[in-house]
């Protein structure tokens, strides 16, 4: 038998059940391999495994998880990236993690991201850049590079991301592996430490569409605690589809413009004749608004974390830097506590949301935003699935943007549209550029998660990407 | 060069908190006088990750306050968040309402209302050290205990015009919300809190002047002072020539000192924006008729009921607005057994209870409603004096009992008409000569010594009227 950190989650839960494998065992041997990371991938690990095995009948079988550390995790630290929040323990849990351990899902360690989820490179962590496996030069996107690296290097079997525009399917593409963000609302915000509320969406980071597909089934559904939640309407089922018989993708020309690099490129056209092969129809349509996607976000994402990350004032936990007056509290607190980037959006939101402003900038980002949802209701009467590069390039050397914001702000070209749409969308793994990982997007109607699921598994069993941890066995 | 005569113009913002078994926007116990920071939870702590629920029953209130009011209601609210950081505020924001707000436009009584909406009360701060004021304290800590309680606030238009106006207005408003049972309406435990909106213009001028802010006052006594303290200070800033200044004012009760506590250009940019944490609220077909099944009768038309009875209208105004009176007269006039006429038992409540009690509740108080409403029976049917049934009343409300075993014990029983009354009169003349030459001379008001004399004589018992008329009879008038 293969070593139990070789197994695909849902095979790997499979053996428990089976009795192949003890949870222990399993969770012991990515303990290990996450005390050992090299990537910085880890902001936190746990001690060792759970003192009880899992019940009997648990769905996920005692299989660890690795979290994304802005999820409130009772008693262990959660410090969202941010020095602020160094070692503040929450006294609760979040709903999205409470449901992974109800469901026999142990929590391995807490991954590192930007801060408060804000970037694409993770290199605004406070507590230094995660690495790309696949090259230690470069970045491994974000903001959930550290649950992205983790999946990717092999130290965890899936992990637990956020993507509010992006954040879960960019580093997804950049490290290799599957990034699922589902329909707004489909899970419970509560206990997630928010950057943008009406964006912030939790999702898998795994090695399958089949395991994306088993951790969704079980994070999702209403709660009480977060009014926005609404949950899916079908039960998720694991994919097994192998043909795109009949199957419409869309080609939004607008997001196909001259910022997607030609490996990228050139990877992602062959999947589309693949797609064809598979028995797909695809076709060029248009997404008018999509252009303005990223200017709307910009607006809206800002002022929404000017607002949440008002909290963090030094009052009450975290880091409070005294001063001889409130005002001074505030500012040297605020000042020493957040990183250059969390600043920079802090002050957008607040210029964005000032009197006299909200119309120009508030007011019509939300307009955008409305007008890039009808553009995809459009789009879907004649298509499945929207379909794009997740991202215009392959991982980018650290420190290579970090000085050009907007050019790291270019990153999310592709994937925040959706993200302002509400709609699910996934990235698989669509082959190399440059040895480097590129990723595959499909977006689908809002609560569309079982019919892209399964597109997503068909795909990615004929294009066959030969992931980093299954190299590393060969090694 | 004839002075300018002022009109002030008046509007009021009113906090109440609701009384609601939870905290707005989590599950949290509302208390009064707990220790410190025993009803916090994740969310009325605003810890990282948390977001807020909204309470239905302090919608439903909202409602019931929009109806008492008249007001427009909304068939969709939205909450909005109103950014400014201070320690009392954990958040970074409040959770309140905007541009969508529960109750639209209304009125009650002479005031039109210009919109009712709810929000979250922010937590307690507590300066430890010196005065108890943040001047000159050691340290200031947060009780998060009242953060996050329910608050309507309501919003008047300017249509108040002086300080006795808005303090009756406001005892209006204070018993429309009781009979609510909304709030327990007590302003010196915060529950109801008031600012003013004041500005001065010249009479007959239609544009407004500008306003000011008062803030802190929190007793209807200190409301009326303190507007009138700041009607006052425009009125002489307008006559020396210079001008009012738009800004924030606090009102100190004990030096009656107004200080600025910010001007226009310190005053904050909310920021507000929609709540993302929370979706539109729709008042459905359902809430509505809850709230309609829910309404008691209202001060108003309590008021147009007590008139129906033969009330006069100041009269029945005054048991209407506070409806403890009217309460104890209503049960006076439903106890057994001799009752006098509505109007009696009004007065004895308003008048003659009132001077007794003060402010407070009659129902407190050992009179019993019936007996005194049997005493205003003996008083209609002459059975004891107007002056004797106040002597009653004074053992009513020192012992309680039942006023006609008092007056038999206490022998102040009306003399009945005769001989007897006409005796004491004769006697009373001769006594006081003087008085009797003034009256024949035409100075009624002379009368006084001969009726002190006839009183003294019976113990109170005779009747004024009767008295008069037996003298003016014996001196030929």
């Amino acid at each position: 038998m293969s070593r139990p950190t070789d197994l695909t989650a849902v095979e790997a839960a499979a053996a428990v059940r089976a009795g192949e494998l003890s949870a222990a065992e399993l969770f012991d041997a990515y303990r290990e391999r996450a005390a050992a990371d090299d990537l910085n991938a880890y902001t936190w690990v746990a001690d060792a495994a759970p003192s009880e095995a899992p019940a009997a009948d648990a769905p996920l079988a005692g299989v660890p998880v690795a979290v994304k550390d802005l999820f409130c995790t009772e008693g262990i630290p959660s410090q969202a990236g941010s020095r602020y929040l160094e070692g503040y323990c929450p006294p609760y849990t979040s709903t999205a993690v409470q449901r992974l351990l109800d469901a026999g899902a142990p929590v391995l360690g807490k991954t590192n991201q930007d801060e408060f989820a804000m970037g694409s490179s993770n290199e605004n962590s406070g507590y230094g850049p995660v690495l790309n496996p696949w090259d230690h030069t470069r970045v491994p996107g974000g903001s959930s590079g550290g649950s992205a690296a983790a999946v990717a290097g092999g130290s965890a079997p899936w992990a637990l991301g956020t993507d509010t525009g992006g954040s879960i399917r960019q580093p997804a593409a950049l490290t290799g592996i599957v990034g699922l963000k589902p329909t707004y609302g489909s899970i419970s915000r509560y206990g997630m430490i928010a950057f943008a509320s009406s964006l912030d969406q939790a999702g898998p980071l795994t090695r399958t569409v089949a395991d994306a597909a088993l951790m969704l089934r079980h994070l999702q559904g209403a709660d009480s605690r977060d009014m926005t939640s609404v949950g899916l309407r079908d039960e998720v089922v694991l994919p097994t589809a192998e043909r795109l018989d009949g199957i419409r993708l869309g080609v939004p020309e607008e997001l196909l413009g001259e910022g997607i690099e030609p490996g990228v490129r050139a990877a992602f056209e062959q999947s589309l004749a693949l797609a064809e092969e598979l028995g797909a129809t695809v076709e060029t349509t248009h997404l008018p608004h999509a252009p303005h996607a990223l200017s709307a976000y910009y607006i809206l994402a800002p002022a929404e974390c000017s607002s949440n990350l008002a909290r963090f004032d030094g009052v009450r936990y975290g880091a409070r830097v005294d001063a001889d007056t409130l005002t001074d509290m505030y500012t040297r607190t605020r000042h020493d506590g957040f990183g250059p980037e969390v600043k920079r959006r802090i002050m957008l939101g607040t210029y964005a949301l000032s009197s006299g402003y909200y119309d120009a900038y508030y007011g019509k980002a939300q307009r955008v935003r409305t007008k890039i949802a009808e553009d995809f209701r459009a789009a879907f009467e004649r298509f499945d699935f929207i379909v794009t590069p997740t991202s215009p390039n392959v991982a980018f050397e650290l420190g290579s943007k970090t000085d050009d914001p907007l050019s790291m702000y270019l990153n999310d070209f592709c994937t925040v549209p959706m993200s302002l749409a509400g709609i699910p969308a996934i990235s698989i793994p669509n082959g190399l550029a440059d040895g480097l990982p590129t990723g595959l997007q499909l977006a689908a109607p809002a609560f569309g998660e079982n019919k892209l699921l399964e597109a997503a598994h068909a795909l990615e069993a004929a294009l066959g990407f030969e992931r980093l941890d299954q190299k590393t066995v060969a090694a | 060069m004839s002075a300018v005569e002022y009109e002030p113009v008046i509007g009021l913002e009113i906090h109440v908190q609701l009384k609601t078994k939870t905290k707005m926007f989590c599950g949290c116990e509302l208390s009064f006088g707990d220790p410190p920071n025993v009803h916090t939870c994740p969310r009325c702590l605003g810890l990282p990750g948390s977001l807020p629920l909204p309470n239905a029953r302090a919608i439903h209130y909202g409602l019931l306050i929009g109806m008492a009011l008249e007001c427009e209601l909304a068939p969709r609210s939205i909450f909005h968040r109103k950014n400014y950081f201070y320690p009392d505020l954990p958040k970074g924001y409040q959770i309140s309402q905007y541009d969508e707000p529960l109750c639209g436009p209304g009125r009650l009584g002479d005031v039109r209302i210009h919109r009712v909406h709810l929000e979250e009360d922010a937590a307690k701060l507590v300066h430890v050290g010196a005065s108890g004021r943040i001047h000159a304290s050691d340290a200031s800590v947060v009780d998060f205990n009242r953060g996050g309680t329910p608050l309507a606030e309501i919003v008047t238009e300017p249509d108040i015009r002086s300080a006795e106006h808005a303090r009756e207005w406001l005892t209006l408003l204070r018993t429309t919300l009781r009979q609510l049972g909304v709030s327990d309406v007590n302003m010196e435990e915060g529950s109801l809190r008031c600012d003013a909106n004041i500005s001065i213009r010249p009479k007959g001028q239609t544009e407004f002047g500008t306003k000011t802010e008062l803030k802190n006052m929190n007793s209807f006594r200190f409301i009326e002072r303190g507007i009138k303290a700041e009607i006052a200070r425009q009125e002489e800033l307008l006559r020396n020539g210079e001008a009012v200044v738009q800004e924030t004012l606090h009102f100190d009760p004990r030096t009656e000192a107004i200080t600025s506590l910010r001007s226009k250009e310190e005053a904050h940019d909310y920021r507000y924006f929609p709540e993302p944490d929370l979706v539109p609220v729709t008042i459905t077909a359902d809430m509505l008729a809850g709230a309609k099944a829910e309404l008691p009768e209202l001060p108003a038309a309590r008021q147009e009921r007590f008139e129906a009875l033969g009330l006069q209208a100041d009269t029945a105004r005054q048991l209407a607005w506070r409806s403890e009176l009217g309460d104890y007269f209503e049960a006076a006039l439903g106890a057994n057994g001799d009752s006098g006429s509505p109007q009696v038992v009004a007065n004895l409540v308003c008048n003659d209870l009132v001077a007794r009690i003060g402010d407070a509740d009659p129902a407190t108080s050992k009179a019993e409603p019936g007996a005194i409403a049997a005493l205003a029976g003996l008083v209609e049917r002459k059975a004891v004096t107007p002056g004797n049934a106040r002597v009653v009343l004074d053992k009513l409300v020192a012992d309680g009992g039942d006023p006609a075993e008092i007056i038999e014990a206490e022998g102040l029983g009306a003399m009945g008409d005769g001989d007897e009354l006409d005796g004491i009169v004769e006697a009373a003349l001769a006594a006081n000569a003087d008085a009797a030459e003034k009256i024949r001379g035409g100075n009624m008001k002379a009368i006084g010594p001969i009726i002190g004399h006839v009183m003294r004589e019976t113990k109170g018992r005779a009747d004024g009227g009767e008295v008069t008329r037996i003298v003016r009879e014996k001196l030929g008038l």
